[in-house]
């Protein structure tokens, strides 16, 4: 249990999706322009990245590490597929962000006109796919700590699109030299928060 | 467009050209950040990283194009993010089995090209509606300006924050001399961390805005 939590903790401030893997840059810098818009899109992260990271583990571990088509009978023991793991992985996410997308739209029509112009977005997003390759390369232990890493990391996302949003919110009364407004200085903004969430490395969980 | 136009005529050069310069994917169009900035902090994995997004965005644009009349629209997605997936494998595994080391250092950033946004971006832009060589062309452009900006923002990184630089096949060169560091000379650690890849860009734009002001947003 413990273990959950750090991995959760960990994931949100001191291997931030964004400032210290630069995952899912695009979206977060096209849409970070209200914090109205941009935390909708970061709770369908959250989402996405909650339901595509678990589904992915057991596919992992059932079907693509090596000798894990083992319970299939002996002559699968030896079996390894992980070269397939890209192609499973972006397949499952497509789909889950497509399945998602139809289950909001029956059964939450009000979620859905709030986030449903992002979920199709989210499908190429570089944040859904680095979870599960994260998820793979780390080698989680169990289902619970592949979930926790999960939530924790569209969280952490999360904290920084929001974060970022309310910035350039305030930066649009700000005297900036020309060159550098809009996409120039969201980048340095960026780093300097960036900076700051560093300030995090020294905990040790 | 005639089949008698040249391979290289004047509107196929400026699809390589604009990409590299006015229409760069990352200072201008903000596509394919995601995996650029990581792979920044050495010379080495930049210039692989760069290698591989040009040859899975020439042949990924190439046969989106050959493909294109017979693609549904609705399933357009899923055919590029396939087609896309085979390539990438495609790359890893060679990388894998020729530049171990330098696999090892770009670790999941591979993968990722699956869905670096100047692949769909082009994809979707551009080789659904036009001709494979068109498309080729444009496929190099934009890797090339994608490779500019990566191997220029590695270059500053590496040489500023470590001193050396180093060269696939060449190994490690050590840049400052030694005489530097006696007089009190001290590399920036800073420039290896992730957040200065976001400064440097920053001031990449920076440079570029200031040049070009057609570029500066209101």
């Amino acid at each position: 249990m413990e273990n959950i939590i750090n991995i959760f903790i960990k994931s949100i401030f001191i291997d931030n999706m964004v400032f210290a893997y630069f995952l899912g840059m695009c979206s977060y810098l096209a849409v970070s322009k209200t914090v109205k818009t941009s935390f909708g899109l970061g709770v369908a992260v959250v989402f996405v990245l909650a339901i595509t990271v678990p589904v992915d583990y057991l596919l992992n571990e059932y079907v693509l590490k090596a000798g894990a088509l083992s319970w299939l009978g002996e002559s699968f023991a030896d079996v390894d597929l992980s070269f397939l793991s890209f192609i499973m992985f972006i397949a499952v996410i497509a789909s889950m962000v497509q399945l998602v997308e139809m289950i909001v739209e029956k059964f939450a029509p009000a979620l859905y006109s709030s986030l449903g112009i992002f979920l199709p977005l989210i499908a190429v997003n570089c944040a859904i796919l680095g979870g599960s390759l994260f998820m793979q390369e780390r080698q989680y232990a169990s289902l619970g700590e592949a979930t926790s890493f999960a939530f924790g990391s569209g969280i952490g996302w999360l904290l920084a699109i929001v974060g970022i949003a309310a910035i350039r919110e305030k930066l649009k009364y700000s005297d900036i030299p020309a060159p550098l407004r809009g996409l120039g200085i969201t980048f340095i903004v960026t780093g300097l928060m960036g900076i700051a969430f560093m300030s995090f490395m020294g905990i040790q969980l | 467009m005639s089949d008698k136009e040249p391979l290289f005529s004047a509107k196929n050069r400026k699809l390589i050209t604009n990409p590299i310069g006015a229409q760069n994917p990352i200072t201008i169009q903000v596509l394919g950040i995601c995996s650029a900035l990581a792979v920044t902090a050495k010379l080495e994995p930049a210039i692989v990283m760069s290698i591989s997004v040009m040859f899975v965005l020439v042949f990924a644009n190439l046969f989106i194009s050959l493909l294109r009349n017979t693609i549904p629209a609705r399933i357009r997605i899923i055919v590029q993010l396939v087609v896309v997936a085979a390539l990438v494998i495609l790359v890893d595994q060679i990388l894998k089995a020729f530049a171990y080391e330098v696999s090892k250092q770009l670790s999941v950033f591979v993968g990722l090209i699956i869905t670096n946004c100047i692949i769909m971006g082009r994809l979707e832009a551009f080789a659904l509606g036009n001709k494979p060589w068109q498309s080729v062309l444009d496929g190099v452009g934009n890797a090339a300006g994608y490779g500019v900006i990566l191997v220029i923002v590695a270059f500053f990184r590496e040489l500023l924050g470590a001193g050396t630089l180093t060269l696939p096949a060449v190994g490690t060169l050590t840049i400052i001399p030694q005489a530097f560091y006696d007089l009190g000379y001290v590399n920036n650690g800073l420039m290896i961390l992730p957040p200065m890849a976001l400064v440097t860009v920053g001031v990449i734009i920076w440079v570029q805005r200031s040049r070009n002001k057609d570029l500066i947003e209101s």
